[in-house]
């Protein structure tokens, strides 16, 4: 599984509820009920990975998140996840917005644009950066909305958002071992996805 | 349709998915069964079908809940000449989403049906006669309570799963509710927790339709040896409109002329193609449907409110049920709409409940829930096969946590 779900484990308590947006095949939520016994429910609007939630029996609502969250009510979750899926809304401060509503706590992980790579990248090439991490083309990627770990954190300072632990990777899908010190030092350009768990 | 062939009963057998030839049952009770309108019926009939073998646990059990149309001839095949097999049978078959090799799956005629279960064309004790418009009114919640009976006498303690479209839809919800012990996974698809004004107006077209017909003689046409045929192929012909899309009846018959010309200086009778195919509908089901039966059952889809004995809350409602559940609507459902659904899936997750969604996007309306179409059929078969994991023989705890500790080392 990759590195950044993994982490997301250490701040899902046990018998909680959880609700994934954007949950993929939900293998997320199927490792948190195994491992933290949680009640999860994911929110999905690929055909396919809402088929292969229901096949593990992973509860998962065919539902658009661009829209909000105003059929989930107030604190309804104790956990509101966003995984690697935050570059893809529309408008990724009325989704956090959402989350916190609904959730008590939320986790977001993200890739970070701000990356050494993605800079040099621009800086050399002048074109918009294409890499394993980033493998789209400008005009035909999901991820509408890049940011840096420096933009999402003035984004919870505006949103009066309380950052209760971050944690960065180098890797997570190769799974080249945790954050580096200079990964811990200067994440914004050497983190290539951050883990944030918020609450408001 | 019409172009088909009778098949031979070995050609029957031999049909990927099909569970062949089926007989009906019947069960007689003999004991008086209170309607919930207050009044009762002195004894029942249900006809009933199986399919597939009961497991000796009697774990494996589905069962099906009819809609407005429909009866216990849900799969399969009664005879070789039959050109068409039962209602569902494009889900209930061996490989199919109801899989007949893993469930022992039950569908029934409900009461007041005219499938030969206990309706309207029954014989009423009382009088001799038969029952016509003085058969009981008949609501959701008392199909629900003769499927109990059934279960019973079948000795299924609790359905693996209870599976409706629209107003069978209905009735699985109404399990949930009544006999939440008894139900372990509940499949809703294209239905509601109660229908909308514009549904209830189409239902009361359709009825006035059937009580205007001369033939309707109130309801007692039996007597008069005669059928209220063309009031009750206009209520078919205005539901079918309602089942359904524009598209699909763009697509299927646009304009096209059956018979007839629009060419200058020939005056000639013009039937369009979708005048021929409604007269064609209208007049089969005028055939094979019983009148009364329709307003009965319409009526009861009018009255069915989930909600209304739980402060008119579907979150206190759902509150009661233990089961999961799958909801499943279809984009060009218009009678039916996705938004209906979604209304359900919210209450479910209000009540904190097990709940899957899937809103398949299909062109057939509301009738798509009864036709192939592929990813309908993908959703339904995974959830089916979630249920097969729970149908299996009850394995000890140790046994339990030596699994899940394996699945924690595999992730």
């Amino acid at each position: 599984m990759r590195l950044d779900l993994l982490a997301v484990d250490q701040w899902i308590d046990d018998n909680s509820r959880v609700l994934d947006l954007g949950c993929g095949d939900g293998v997320l939520l199927d490792h948190l009920r195994k491992v933290k016994k949680t009640n999860g429910l994911g929110i999905e609007i690929d055909v396919d990975n809402i088929t292969a939630c229901i096949a593990k029996g992973v509860d998962v609502v065919e539902q658009n998140i661009d829209n909000g969250l105003a059929n989930f009510s107030n604190d309804s979750f104790d956990t509101v996840l966003l995984t690697q899926t935050l570059q893809a809304v529309h408008r990724p401060d009325f989704v956090l917005r959402e989350m916190l509503r609904v959730g008590k706590e939320s986790i977001i992980t993200f890739p970070n644009f701000g990356h050494w790579q993605a800079r040099l990248h621009l800086l050399m090439r002048g074109r918009m950066p294409v890499s394993k991490l980033m493998p789209y083309n400008w005009y035909d990627t999901p991820n509408i909305h890049f940011c840096t770990v420096a933009d999402f954190e003035s984004l919870c300072a505006a949103e009066g958002i309380q950052i209760l632990h971050r944690t960065f990777e180098i890797d997570i899908h190769t799974g080249k071992k945790h954050a580096s010190l200079l990964g811990k030092l200067f994440p914004n350009l050497f983190a290539t996805h951050a883990i944030y768990h918020v609450t408001s | 349709m019409s172009g088909q062939k009778p098949k031979a009963a070995t050609e029957l057998e031999s049909i990927v998915g099909s569970v062949g030839l089926v007989d009906p049952k019947i069960v007689h009770f003999d004991k008086p069964f209170i309607v919930s309108c207050g009044r009762e019926l002195p004894s029942l009939d249900i006809v009933y079908e199986t399919y597939g073998e009961l497991n000796e646990q009697k774990s494996n059990t589905v069962l099906i809940c009819h809609a407005l149309s429909g009866d216990h001839h849900a799969a399969g095949y009664h005879s070789a000449a039959d050109k068409k097999p039962g209602w569902w049978d494009n889900y209930i078959g061996p490989g199919k989403a109801i899989d007949t090799d893993q469930f022992y799956v039950v569908s029934l005629n409900n009461i007041g049906g005219c499938g030969g279960s206990t309706g309207p064309s029954s014989i009423n004790p009382a009088t001799g006669e038969p029952w016509g418009p003085d058969f009981p009114t008949v609501r959701v919640r008392d199909w629900v309570e003769s499927q109990k009976w059934l279960a019973d006498y079948l000795g299924i303690k609790q359905w693996a799963a209870v599976v409706g479209g629209s107003l069978g839809g209905m009735q699985a919800m109404r399990w949930a509710l009544e006999y939440p012990d008894r139900v372990h996974h509940c499949v809703v698809i294209a239905s509601a927790l109660k229908l909308s004004a514009q549904n209830i107006a189409f239902n009361k077209t359709s009825r006035t339709a059937i009580t205007s017909d001369p033939n309707f003689h109130d309801g007692r046409y039996y007597l008069k040896d005669t059928v209220p045929k063309q009031g009750l192929a206009v209520a078919r012909m205005i539901g079918h409109i309602t089942y359904l899309s524009d598209d699909v009846l763009g697509k299927k018959f646009g304009r096209e002329l059956r018979s007839g010309t629009f060419d200058r200086g020939v005056e000639s009778q013009l039937e369009f193609q979708i005048e021929s195919y409604l007269h064609h509908q209208g007049e089969v089901f005028s055939e094979k449907f019983d009148a009364n039966t329709y307003i009965l059952m319409t009526r009861a889809l009018d009255y069915f409110d989930l909600a209304r004995e739980y402060g008119n809350d579907p979150v206190q409602a759902f509150s009661r049920a233990k089961c999961k559940f799958l909801v499943v609507s279809f984009t060009s459902d218009w009678r039916f709409s996705p938004k209906r659904s979604r209304e359900i899936v919210n209450a479910l997750i209000a009540a904190q409940k097990s709940v899957s969604y899937a809103e398949i996007d299909a062109p057939q309306g509301h009738d798509a829930f009864l036709l192939p179409v592929e990813r309908y059929n993908d959703v339904f078969s995974a959830f089916m096969a979630t249920v097969v994991q729970h149908c299996q023989p009850v394995i000890s705890q140790d046994l339990t946590e030596n699994i899940s500790g394996s699945h924690r080392d595999a992730s």
